[in-house]
């Protein structure tokens, strides 16, 4: 019984993705396809302690949901259009049973449809992480701090969106390749983000997704290893995971960049990321994610150089607020500026952002605090700092920001 | 075996018509440069493979006057940010990594934010 469950979560891991992308897309319904894989993972468990593991439990796990998919298809009376799709899953798995083969790997087309146009902003990436990586629900949840009743609403919307639709599984054409690519890349990067702050997985309540981010980054690159964006963003992530063991200290204080001990950050990850950027700049196609990535590039350098290059940070931020002006981008540009022109320039750029659009983006109080206390301007800042601290949830966080506006007595 | 060269002057505009515009940056790298990046003697001193990336921006030539002292227009900005198109927030360790920046990726509205910033103690002296 253990060597089956064993068996048959082997198989989860390494292909509940590529068979779930294969039946979605030769059906058309990412929901169906689905519930027909789990109850072909629930038959597995049920018969191969009988029958032993087949040898082949890829092409096994392929007809037994397909035999799923006929019953679920005929339950619903969907006839002929179900018909041709479903032969072609039994056709394929008969070429595995029978041969070393194995069946397409439509993940990239299965990642394109979570993040087309007509899939909601905000659903685009828990569905990635629940279709592509497995991640169940409840997980996802709590990585965007959603109620799991509400994230599974938003998860069977989209499902059900896809297949009303009629959303086809194919790549893009070349003219909206580019577009259609940066939604996928987009929905990669906010799975990342919400990995951010949970350093020692002391929350369980925001468990974080960084680790799965830097996964469909990395499959991403497998499946389009001639895009650059995508080369862009991994090494992007990569340079801030390189960096993880270094944010807090071993009491878990919250350690700024200029302080952390770079004998703590990945050589491994950041000479990944590097390999990657440069690879990246033969293309020589610029994009937000490779401007992002070179960025951190700079910040990594203090490993070699002992300093941090704030010039060409600066420069890079210019290019950066012009193809992608975020609040993120324009803000931290402003954070850069204030290295390289001084506190008062860098406070009329934040001044500049219209305030109803950063009300409650925690990282714009943060600086102007620390704007503020540079230009003695202490009444300010400590309103700010407090601004800062009521936005964000992180102890660890809270408690540097309130240290920082004690400083101010 | 020679890297790209292109104009490094031409941008394009992607999305005509009011959309956010996208500007494609060219960039080159000449022989010498190139070079550099595997010899050993300089090596070292290439790793910063942000580089070319910076060559690219200098010489597309968008900004004058140096960076940081010409903001975006307001407009344009204002576009952006009414739009739907990007995630707003990022890793930018300027400020999450420096200043105590916080990630803030789903917050609903307004109101649920406020009642956050409600939640918590502000400190001695100071409301929010």
């Amino acid at each position: 019984m253990t060597e089956t469950h064993v068996a048959v979560e082997q198989a989860a891991r390494d292909s509940w993705g590529r068979l779930l992308a294969f039946l979605s897309a030769r059906s058309g319904d990412v929901a169906a396809a689905e519930d027909a894989l789990a109850d072909a993972f629930q038959a597995a468990l049920e018969t191969w302690p009988r029958r032993g593991v087949p040898s082949k439990p890829e092409a096994w796990l392929l007809v037994a949901a397909r035999r799923k998919l006929i019953d679920a298809a005929r339950h619903r009376k969907v006839h002929e259009e179900a018909t041709p799709a479903l032969i072609a899953i039994t056709d394929v798995a008969q070429q595995m049973a029978d041969s070393a083969e194995t069946f397409p790997d439509e993940r990239l087309k299965l990642l394109f449809v979570c993040a087309h146009p007509a899939i909601d902003l905000n659903s685009r990436t828990p569905l990635m992480l629940q279709v592509v990586l497995g991640l169940d629900a409840a997980r996802i949840a709590s990585a965007f701090l959603v109620k799991p009743s509400a994230m599974g609403q938003r998860l069977t919307r989209a499902k059900t969106k896809i297949r009303v639709t009629g959303l086809r599984f194919e790549l893009p054409g070349a003219s909206d390749l580019p577009g259609r690519l940066d939604a996928v890349l987009e929905a990669i990067y906010a799975a990342y983000g919400s990995g951010w702050d949970d350093v020692a997985g002391a929350d369980n309540r925001r468990k974080g997704l960084a680790k799965e981010a830097i996964d469909l980054g990395k499959l991403l690159l497998q499946l389009m290893p001639a895009e650059p964006e995508v080369q862009g963003l991994l090494a992007l992530m990569l340079h801030c995971e390189a960096r993880r063991e270094a944010r807090r200290s071993d009491r878990g204080a919250y350690v700024p960049l200029s302080e952390q001990d770079v004998v703590r950050w990945s050589s491994a990850m950041i000479e990944e990321a590097e390999r990657l950027l440069e690879n990246a700049a033969q293309f020589g196609r610029i994009g937000h994610f490779q401007l992002e990535a070179a960025i951190q590039s700079v910040h990594a350098h203090r490993a070699q150089s002992g300093q941090t290059d704030w010039e060409s940070i600066a420069v890079m931020y210019e290019a950066l607020v012009r193809i992608a002006p975020t609040m993120g981008a324009l803000v931290s540009r402003a954070a850069a500026v204030a290295e390289t022109r001084g506190a008062e320039t860098a406070f009329q750029l934040l001044k500049e952002i219209p305030i109803q659009s950063v009300e409650t983006y925690q990282p714009y109080w943060a600086l102007a605090a620390h704007l503020l206390k540079r230009m003695q301007r202490f009444d300010d800042a400590k309103s700010a700092y407090t601004r800062a601290m009521g936005l964000c949830e992180d102890s660890g966080m809270r408690e540097f920001l309130r240290q920082k506006a004690a400083e101010l007595n | 075996m020679n890297v790209i060269i292109l104009d490094a002057e031409n941008c394009v505009e992607i999305e005509p018509g009011g959309k956010p515009m996208k500007y494609m940056l060219m960039f080159y790298l000449n022989q010498t440069e190139f070079n550099s990046r595997t010899d050993p003697k300089t090596r070292d001193a290439f790793w910063g493979s942000f580089l070319p990336y910076l060559r690219a921006v200098r010489e597309a030539g968008i900004f004058a006057g140096g960076a940081g002292l010409e903001p975006p227009d307001t407009a344009t900005s204002l576009r952006i940010l009414d739009g739907t198109r990007l995630v707003q927030d990022g890793p930018f360790a300027e400020t999450k990594e420096q200043l105590g920046g916080y990630f803030l990726i789903d917050v609903p509205d307004l109101d649920a934010a406020l009642e956050w910033a409600a939640r918590y103690p502000a400190g001695p002296g100071g409301g929010v």
